[in-house]
């Protein structure tokens, strides 16, 4: 087998006092495809806001690490140069900030952590012309205030665009089909596709199957009640679309009281 | 107010150096209409207290207090030595080859200004302008600056020299003028500056001024009191910006005049200082003028920025819109207090105003004020005031995407003020302005980075 990339031992957190993931174990190793699916309600974005360092969030209990490196207490920053990706499934806009000044500033924090000098600016729009391509992303995108007045996949393919250029270890997809018509969804998936080594690792968060046909995963785990309560192969995830959530839900009914 | 037969406190010991050097005063100023308008200037601070704290129109600024110390006063027109040239540095750098300065109070130009003016433009001393053009000055100076205001009385009193700029007819002039107000004395002074400006009939100016306190140990006080009047089809742009220390104070009154189918737009920016309290009078006194007053105030430690505007429409069909934004961090404080006036004389008035400010810090404070006085069913206007804090969301997506949270928090600030910055039409200017707003938030700008003593 690999080596762990992302090791989540017993994780439990909470918003606003109220617990919401209650213990979850998750092991994912360079090269894999994990997606991560559940009814609504059952912690899927606590899980990603939560490892991505959201302080919104509240960890009463476990650790999560990244390459050996503990996650809790990390503020988001560092958790990002040490290579944590999130793509959220609602891309905040930030009117007066543009795609280039954004991109420059988050591009040379990360080599400010591995100590090398910002990037010569020739470089860096060499870079984004180059990432641009892999999400067929607008190059006036570029000019443009970050997801101000951008389409719903527009703002997708921008996210997808970001992770390109920050290369990161692990990459946690929050929900990045949703809003997306057939022909956005066949993008950012090749995008990510695209984007796939052996020694990276990918998160799939997502309701519906119909991503999974794009972005094959290795691995499938049902989260439900903030708890991982089913894991296999693809398969996994085809059941789920034909049974629907019902018999999970019924499975664990009572179970965490 | 009540008769009172003494003035107020701070007024006291500028009435008393008034009555005591009055012959000194005079004749070392020279102008005769500067001269002329002091005995009323006199009266109305025997009668008018200088504003305090709590004052209808000064509930966050008290200009009472502003004058309260006990400052020096050049009333000899002692030469104080300043190498302007080599001691200052402007952040703004060849922004104008047509600059002056004003040196505590002194009207000082740049070499040969006068022969590098265009034709038809005049850049001056307000004094000399007073002797040399005695018609213009005398029927435009005090017209605007009203009768009651006990502040631009202190001013018109103790005032002995300023700045005069005149366009004539259709001129135009391309380069914008630049002024640089300067403090830098050996003594805590009190400068009373005064700026008169002339545009006529069809004319254009485009003016940047600047305000700079040479040292930040020393105490200072301007009392800066402009009149500025926009003849028929003119057009005035001016982009004033204030960059002084935390030890300095200023009570600034500019009144603008309007004629028929005239454009303004006027941004004030506040980087640094001490008490700064701002009053802006528009009148839209002729048909079909343009106002667009803009401003913007970045705040920390313990500066406090004040602006008050008055935006009033006499005539009919004319457009006004206010834009005010401040970033509060720090214990600072912020004052916006802003008023449209639509008479019924001004029927078809359009007049905008927002203000949207954010607080930076806990223990910043911000207090708005909108206020509109419509006396005409024939208009459009709106006001909007908001106060909050920077966005979570936002704050939290970049750091997602590892940009530091400090650095996250000033690039917000920076996006914050960009929709001001872009106010500023004058070529140049606007770039310039957003290069020291990013320097003023990233801290490369402030008190000790803007000195340029080394010290």
């Amino acid at each position: 087998m690999t080596p762990i990339l992302l090791d989540v031992r017993d994780l439990h957190a909470s918003i606003d006092g109220k617990e919401i993931l209650k213990g979850v174990n998750l092991t994912i190793r360079e090269g894999e495809v994990h997606a991560i699916m559940g009814p609504n309600g059952s912690g899927k974005s606590t899980l990603s806001g939560v490892l991505a360092g959201n302080p919104a969030y509240t960890v009463t209990e476990g650790s999560a690490t990244l390459h050996g490196v503990e996650l809790i207490g990390l503020p988001p920053e560092t958790r990002s140069h040490e290579g944590l990706f999130l793509s959220f499934q609602y891309p905040v806009e930030i009117p007066g900030v543009s795609m280039v000044n954004f991109m420059r500033a988050a591009v040379n924090a990360k080599r400010k952590f591995e100590g090398l000098e910002p990037m010569k600016a020739s470089e860096f729009l060499k870079l984004m012309r180059q990432k641009r391509e892999i999400v067929e992303l607008d190059a006036n995108l570029a000019s443009r205030s970050v997801n101000e007045g951008f389409s719903g996949g527009e703002k997708k393919r921008n996210e997808i665009f970001q992770m390109a250029v920050l290369e990161p270890r692990v990459a946690i997809l929050d929900e990045t089909d949703s809003g997306l018509d057939i022909d956005a969804l066949r993008i950012v998936a090749g995008g990510v596709n695209k984007l796939k080594t052996e020694k990276n690792a990918t998160i799939v968060i997502t309701h519906y199957q119909r991503l999974l046909d794009y972005i094959k995963p290795d691995f499938v785990h049902i989260l439900y009640k903030g708890r991982i309560v089913r894991t296999g192969g693809p398969e996994l995830a085809l059941e789920l679309e034909e049974k629907g959530y019902d018999w999970i839900k019924a499975e664990n009914r009572g179970e965490e009281e | 107010m009540a008769e009172t037969k003494t003035p107020s406190e701070a007024a006291a010991q500028y009435v008393g150096l008034y009555n005591d050097n009055r012959a000194l005063i005079e004749s070392a100023c020279a102008a005769p209409a500067l001269n002329a308008a002091r005995p009323a200037a006199l009266a109305t601070l025997m009668t008018t207290p200088l504003p305090r704290l709590g004052d209808e129109g000064y509930e966050k600024t008290s200009v009472e207090k502003i004058f309260a110390p006990d400052f020096g006063v050049n009333v000899a027109r002692k030469n104080i030595p300043v190498d302007v040239a080599r001691s200052f540095k402007c952040d703004v750098p060849n922004m104008s080859t047509l600059s002056a300065f004003v040196v505590n109070d002194t009207f000082v130009p740049t070499a040969s200004l006068a022969d590098r003016l265009p034709d038809g433009v005049t850049f001056m001393s307000l004094a000399e302008a007073a002797r040399r053009y005695p018609d213009i000055v005398e029927s435009h100076y005090g017209r605007l600056a009203p009768a009651d205001s006990a502040a631009a009385a202190l001013n018109t009193l103790l005032v002995q020299d300023g700045v005069f700029i005149h366009v004539k007819a259709g001129v135009r002039v391309e380069k914008p003028l630049q002024l640089v107000n300067i403090f830098s004395a050996p003594v805590p002074l009190a400068a009373f500056r005064r700026m008169l400006v002339v545009i006529e009939e069809g004319a254009e100016l485009r003016l940047l001024v600047c305000d700079h306190t040479q040292d930040s140990e020393r105490a200072y006080a301007a009392s800066q009191v402009a009149e500025i009047f926009v003849g028929a089809r003119a057009r005035f742009e001016m982009c004033a910006i204030e960059e002084s220390s935390l030890l300095t104070s200023r009570m600034a009154q500019t009144y603008v005049a309007q004629q028929e189918g005239s454009a303004t737009a006027i941004n004030t920016t506040a980087l640094t200082c001490g008490v700064s309290r701002n009053e802006w009078r528009v009148r839209l006194d002729g048909e079909h003028a343009e106002s667009l007053l803009s401003g913007m105030a970045i705040g920390s430690e313990t500066m406090h920025i004040d602006n008050d505007t008055f935006v009033d429409h006499y005539a009919a069909r004319c457009k006004s819109d206010q834009k005010f934004k401040y970033v509060l961090d720090g214990s600072s404080r912020g004052a916006f207090e802003g008023r449209i006036l639509v008479t019924p004389s001004a029927p078809f008035t359009e007049a905008y105003q927002s203000t949207r400010n954010i607080l930076a810090s806990g223990s910043a404070r911000m207090h708005s004020k909108p206020q509109l006085e419509i006396y005409n069913d024939e208009v459009k206007c709106s006001h909007g005031a908001t106060t909050g804090q920077l966005d979570a969301e936002q704050i939290f997506y970049m750091r997602q995407r590892g940009i530091p949270e400090a650095e996250a928090r000033t690039m917000l600030m920076q996006a914050f003020m960009i929709d001001i910055v872009d106010t500023v039409g004058i070529p140049g200017v606007a770039d310039r302005l957003r290069h020291l707003v990013e320097r003023r938030f990233d801290g490369s700008l402030g008190a000790c980075a803007s000195c340029h003593n080394n010290c």
